[in-house]
């Protein structure tokens, strides 16, 4: 089995694997009720109401389903922190990906809406939610027409709104778009920009929405990957899904892998068994760098994540190990780079996505991501300082202070310093932003050099200035 | 009178109705007005903040920290071109120069028929299958300068691009300010009924009713296998 492109869900590749959440999308109509209910939908819906909302609630704790959002904190462990007795509690998917490098959840709502939706409805029941509002990126809108069909489908045929299946249970699953935002995929920005506010994040403690969330209600909010993992969990148990993947992170999850490989695709892994190695040359996966070329770096879990390089190739895809060794596994998001890649303008690149996107409460963010940007902005353009290096480095230190998460390096003498970073603001976007510059900077200073000194030492205004004058 | 057409009032009445808070619908209705007028004009502002018990300030200030909402007229296609880091590695900063070069405007300017207005975005979700771009929220795959040229000659013709496009999209290419073709609709009969936070007492009813369901048989079953 060397694994294939499935030509309806762009991008999306069989590798043979097991699969939890992309088992329908091998059928082009999976988006359909028609298509879910015979391929075992709301089956899982059907298995939890039988049962006391309790017991589907540690179902899933038992299950260690880890968070896919991001942080990959335990979904059930989070469910459990709505305080007793505080009513109503509402539940806020957040399918607002844009974190650089991640494509998982919209081909989730694209492909397989219904999963979604069943997902919501049990992880409502376990925890006796008023209502639902499924957050979806404003700009993906072939997502949103997929869902609002689903729902309107669902909703025809009992199995969301008023008396779900013929029971007791009664809950709406309301689309909310949203609009542009990269932000907004942070929780409480999520929360705020739903209460109809700019998404700007909220300051913490309490540091989950499921104490003071929507409405200042408890809220859960989790993403989509997450939830659509839910159905199968009640379908077959939690045991069954932790002879899945490793110990600490069962089952399985979706990784993107783009940039320079033969074969970018977004791929079902189990946990901790796969290693990058694998997930980059092996046959039914990536298949290797592009032709005459090797690796140089690649960052491993989206955009906020420290870069890795060959050495970090065989770790496994566990986030335990991949955060030890300094960076994390994040929203799956892994962006591969050759040695044809310029590490400063991938830098650049990368930094200027975070000062677009500050929402500016923040002013160590606000100042500092703009500050970065100007300053790799100028080294590019050959208009660099010799102190601009330091100077990067020390504008991420007033946003991030101390010791940053910096991948392990024998060659240049670095210890890992384990993920998360400290930081100076309410949210990780600021923080975020120095990753792509302390990775490069340890690893690729000499490129930052030769474009400040083109290699002779002498900056390159300065060498400029003495050119105008010999001409 | 409203300043939505009748159509879309009936849409924001319905839209109004199933948030618990009528501010939660602020940004649904910035939607609505863009689908109507192709851009948020002031006086769609005040329809909003009447509709929603805000002012037109604040659906201005909700509105602007939001990068889809557009405050001026703008193209009737918004051709956005992806250069984030995976679409950078394959060209996207290259396409955008094409585009740039072929529709004569700058990220950010439009063309003076009002055809198109380009964007230089951040990530869209799409980076496996860079570099992309969007036209009106519509992806395209593994896109490079001939595909572009082909959506633009589809367009200035007449006809809808859509097909070449990300799988399984088909149908015509709505004016910038449409994004889902489909909305969602509940009928009254089955809708669980939405109720403002400060009336809800307790637990909802049927979390006593379930809680003594007849409980653990499928569990047991589970477990032990």
């Amino acid at each position: 089995m060397t694994g294939s492109y499935v030509p309806h869900a762009a991008g999306y590749v069989d590798n043979g694997g097991p699969k939890v959440v992309t088992s329908r999308f091998v059928h082009e109509d999976s988006y359909t009720l028609e298509r879910s209910l015979a391929t075992g939908g709301y089956e899982g819906l059907r298995s939890a109401l039988v049962r006391p909302p309790a017991e589907v609630h540690a179902e899933v704790r038992d299950a260690t389903l880890l968070g896919r959002g991001g942080a990959g904190f335990p979904a059930g462990v989070k469910w459990g922190f709505c305080p007793e007795g505080v009513w109503p509690r509402y539940l806020v998917v957040n399918g607002d990906e844009s974190e650089p490098g991640t494509y998982k959840d919209r081909l989730l709502m694209e492909r397989d809406p219904h999963q979604l939706i069943e997902g919501c409805l049990i992880t409502c029941y376990a925890l006796g939610l008023s209502q639902c509002f499924l957050y979806v990126r404003g700009e993906m809108a072939l997502g949103q027409e997929r869902i609002a069909t689903a729902l309107n489908e669902a909703y025809a045929a009992g199995y969301v709104g008023r008396n779900v299946l013929g029971t007791d249970f009664s809950v709406d699953v309301t689309l909310h778009w949203g609009a542009g935002a990269y932000i907004v995929g942070e929780e409480t920005a999520l929360i705020e920009s739903l209460e109809g506010n700019r998404g700007m994040p909220r300051l913490k403690p309490p540091y989950f929405p499921a104490a003071i969330g929507l409405y200042g209600q408890p809220t859960i909010v989790n993403n989509v990957e997450t939830l659509a993992n839910v159905p199968w969990i009640l379908a077959n148990g939690a045991a069954a899904y932790k002879r899945m993947g490793s110990e600490t992170s069962p089952g399985t999850r979706l990784f993107a892998v783009s940039g320079h490989v033969k074969r970018p695709g977004v791929y079902e892994v189990e946990q901790g068994v796969t290693t990058f190695r694998d997930l980059f040359y092996g046959d039914e996966f990536c298949q290797g760098i592009r032709d005459g070329h090797e690796l140089k770096m690649f960052i491993p879990g989206g955009g906020s994540a420290p870069w890795f390089f060959e050495d970090h190739l065989d770790l496994p895809l566990e986030a335990r190990d991949v955060g030890a060794a300094g960076s994390m596994l994040g929203s799956g998001a892994i962006v591969v780079m050759d040695e044809t890649t310029d590490a400063v303008r991938a830098c650049h690149r990368m930094v200027r996505f975070f000062a677009r996107e500050s929402c500016g409460k923040c002013s160590p963010c606000r100042e500092g991501t703009n500050w970065e940007e100007k300053i790799l902005a100028r080294i590019l353009d050959g208009h660099g300082r010799p102190s601009d290096i330091d100077l990067l480095l020390d504008v991420g230190d007033n946003i991030s202070p101390g010791p940053y998460p910096v991948a392990a390096h024998p060659d240049e003498g670095l210890d890992a310093v384990p993920f998360p970073p400290r930081q100076t603001t309410i949210c990780p976007l600021g923080p975020s932003s120095v990753a792509p510059i302390t990775s490069t900077i340890r690893r690729f200073r000499h490129e930052f050099e030769a474009k400040i000194t083109r290699g002779d030492g002498i900056p390159v205004t300065a060498a400029a200035l003495a050119g105008e004058g010999a001409s | 009178m409203s300043w939505f057409d009748a159509a879309r009032e009936r849409t924001a009445r319905d839209i109004l109705a199933r948030y618990p808070k009528s501010k939660s619908a602020v940004i649904p209705l910035l939607h609505l007005a863009q689908e109507q007028e192709g851009w948020v004009t002031p006086a769609a502002m005040a329809e909003i903040a009447e509709l929603t018990g805000t002012t037109a300030a604040e659906v201005l200030g909700t509105g602007s920290f939001y990068e889809m909402f557009k405050f001026h007229p703008v193209g009737t296609y918004m051709v956005n071109v992806c250069t984030n880091v995976s679409c950078q590695l394959l060209g996207g900063e290259e396409l955008l120069h094409h585009v740039e070069s072929t529709l004569g405007v700058k990220a950010g300017g439009t063309t003076d028929d009002g055809m198109f207005t380009v964007e230089d975005v951040e990530c869209v979700a799409a980076c496996t299958e860079a570099p992309c771009f969007t036209v009106n929220y519509r992806y395209f795959h593994r896109a490079d300068a001939e595909i572009f040229d082909e959506v633009v000659a589809d367009i200035r013709a007449g006809r809808s691009p859509i097909e070449r496009g990300v799988a399984g999209d088909a149908g015509e290419l709505p004016a910038h300010g449409t994004l889902g073709r489909v909305r969602q609709q509940i009928p009254g009969d089955r809708r669980a009924g939405v109720v403002p936070p400060e009336e809800v007492e307790g637990a909802p009813s049927w979390m006593a009713s379930m809680a003594g369901a007849p409980a653990g048989e499928a569990a047991g079953e589970e477990e032990e296998s």
